[in-house]
């Protein structure tokens, strides 16, 4: 059904729209919100089903045909990439509605928020390269009002890194865009693999709209050398903004890396995906090594995005089967617990005022709930098993080994280790050790239980994703097919043209 | 400071511009213009006014707020891509009506949603030329 493609874009602007019109009611922009992000879930729960069992679909937008028109096409990746979205926006809505304060929500957070994931869903699920560089001009710019929305100093230093690197990036991409658009003359995406096929276009200009197209990605997935923008600006907003920043925006950035290397330049995968490997360890190791050094929970935080995305950007480097299978679990798997981890920051932070991990501590005693809530997205961030991030990884060793690649494989297992080390540091300080200061702010029982819930859920949801591995797994084995025999997905949007 | 000459010049001014806002949005269709470039002159036209008669006039002459503008703008243009869901075709697939209007010409969901754009670009041009404005 062509409907069903265009729901996970229209549903959050609707949305945003409707909370527009209720400016002035804080209550009823709340309850909008909320049922907002409920059926976008429940769109994007309907779109993978039907994607799932009916295979690739594709509408082109306003009856213009591809590759003239903008087409939308959701494959198993685009599909279960906006689930994830759902999700987040889902227990995200829950936790801005207990946290963010009146002013914040006077200045038009509600709105802002479904904007931003309208544009994250575009990002998905639009056909067109052009239209994707769009989707990321509104997913970025309504980043960075929710970035910089209540003007604290903090905030706002950290919103003028994060606004120039992205728009260099911007920059980049657009640049790579119009030079691929002088070369072959489309950019449709399904179109494009197949113009780069024809031999008389020049393979060394090619090569370097990739490279182009790398570098612009990478800075938004937040990839070696090109991450710095992220440690120096994630802990700045509150945490509902933080935790949707941590668990969809670089995920946008890794997903336009998988979409067009999988899809579009497969031609010299001996230098591109070569050089994606030699990032992906680097980019492990170098967010392992700072989260190390840092003395504040959410700059652990940030940093451990980088090291992960390395993980992710690892199976797409090893491009076998399994290995993109790996990266999208993988995705799934981190979605959801690097948002569920920026959640209980915010929680921590609301009940003793500060991140500092010097003078946090006790909150095991005081809160056990909380310390639990923790420990089970930390411990599958760091690969325990039976949590999700341990068949994550074992996916992504297992085709490293069969790819004969043991030096990643050996990168990816010390990193491993060293994410426990982390992990096992904030639980120390933060839940462990005595508290240098006992004071805690006092909470309602009402406004604990809208804090918790979220982070509840999403915790089982990452228990259950660990002890029911096996239809994901499937799923996530079929996506990284599609992915690897791209014909089907030209065929869908092209129709029947050669 | 107030002027006599800028007041009066811009009484006269602003319906004008008005009407060629209008104007342009309506051809957009077929030739240069449309919702985007209309919906930036109508806001000349309330610019104009601020600066002659002050802000609070230039609300008073919008009648609505600015923001509300751009909530209605939204709206139509999202709305306008069910036209074609409804006919059972992809969405934002143009439906025209076969009578021709006089003057307007044919009638179809793609006006509609240009209609949506001129008053989100209105709403939106005002709400931050009106806040600035206030500031001070």
């Amino acid at each position: 059904m062509a409907s069903l493609l265009v729901l996970p874009i229209v549903t959050p602007l609707g949305t945003a729209v409707l909370a527009l019109f209720l400016w002035r009611h804080r209550r009823a922009q709340q309850a909008v919100s909320l049922l907002g992000a409920a059926a976008l879930l429940a769109w994007a729960v309907a779109l993978l089903l039907s994607v799932s069992r009916d295979g690739i679909q594709a509408t082109a937008i306003g009856n213009w045909p591809a590759p003239f028109g903008i087409t939308l096409v959701a494959d198993l990746l685009s599909a279960m990439m906006v689930t994830l979205a759902a999700i987040v926006g889902a227990a995200v809505a829950v936790y801005s509605v207990a946290t963010i304060d009146a002013r914040r929500e006077s200045f038009g957070y509600h709105p802002i928020f479904h904007v931003l994931l309208a544009g994250v869903c575009g990002a998905f699920l639009t056909g067109d390269l052009f239209n994707l560089y769009v989707w990321f001009e509104v997913l970025l710019i309504s980043s960075f009002v929710l970035m910089g929305l209540g003007g604290e100093r903090g905030q706002l230093e950290g919103s003028v890194k994060y606004v120039t690197l992205n728009l260099l990036s911007s920059a980049l991409f657009l640049a790579a865009v119009g030079v691929l658009y002088g070369t072959v003359g489309t950019l449709n995406m399904a179109d494009l693999a197949v113009a780069l096929q024809d031999p008389r276009v020049d393979s060394r200009l090619t090569l370097a709209i990739a490279l182009l197209l790398l570098v612009a990605f990478g800075i938004k997935a937040a990839m070696f050398p090109v991450f710095a923008w992220l440690p120096a600006s994630y802990h700045t907003p509150p945490a509902a903004v933080a935790a949707v920043f941590a668990g969809l925006l670089t995920k946008v950035g890794v997903y336009a890396l998988v979409r067009v290397f999988t899809l579009i330049f497969t031609h010299d995968t001996g230098v591109t995906h070569g050089l994606i490997l030699v990032l992906s360890g680097l980019t492990m190791v170098s967010g392992v090594l700072g989260a190390a050094a840092q003395g504040e929970f959410r700059r652990v935080l940030s940093f451990h995005i980088i090291s992960q995305i390395g993980y992710m950007l690892m199976g797409l480097g090893l491009y076998t089967r399994l290995a993109l299978a790996g990266t999208v679990f993988y995705l799934t798997h981190h979605i959801i617990v690097k948002t569920n981890l920026f959640l209980v920051s915010g929680i921590v932070h609301r009940l003793k005022g500060t991140l500092d991990l010097a003078s946090l501590g006790g909150l095991y005693r005081t809160r056990p709930i909380l310390a639990l809530l923790f420990l089970v997205p930390a411990l599958s961030l760091a690969g325990l098993p039976p949590l999700s991030g341990f068949w994550a990884k074992l996916l992504l060793v297992q085709a490293g080994l069969e790819a004969e690649s043991y030096s990643i494989v050996v990168v990816a297992l010390v990193v491993s280790l060293l994410t426990l080390y982390s992990m096992t540091k904030l639980w120390t300080e933060a839940f462990w050790k005595a508290a240098p200061d006992a004071a805690e702010a006092p909470l309602s029982a009402g406004e604990w239980r809208g804090l918790l819930l979220p982070v509840a859920a999403l915790a089982l949801l990452t228990v259950v994703l660990g002890l029911g591995v096996e239809p994901v797994l499937a799923l996530s084995l079929r996506a990284a097919e599609q992915l690897l025999n791209p014909a089907e997905y030209i065929r869908v949007v092209l129709g029947g043209r050669p | 400071m107030f002027s006599l000459i800028l007041s009066t010049t811009a009484r006269a001014i602003m319906p004008l511009t008005l009407v060629f806002s209008v104007y342009l949005l309506m051809r957009g269709h077929n030739a240069p213009g449309g919702g985007f470039v209309g919906g930036l002159i109508a806001a000349v036209a309330f610019a104009i006014a601020s600066l002659a008669d002050g802000v609070a006039t230039a609300r008073r002459a919008l009648v609505v707020d600015p923001r509300r503008l751009m909530a209605v703008g939204l709206a139509l243009a999202l709305a306008s891509g069910f036209g074609g869901v409804a006919a059972g075709q992809p969405f934002l697939t143009g439906q025209w009506a076969e009578v021709m209007v006089p003057v307007v010409g044919k009638i179809g969901t793609p006006l509609v949603f240009d209609v949506g754009v001129y008053l989100a670009v209105l709403g939106v041009s005002l709400t931050m030329l009106f806040a600035l404005s206030e500031e001070d």
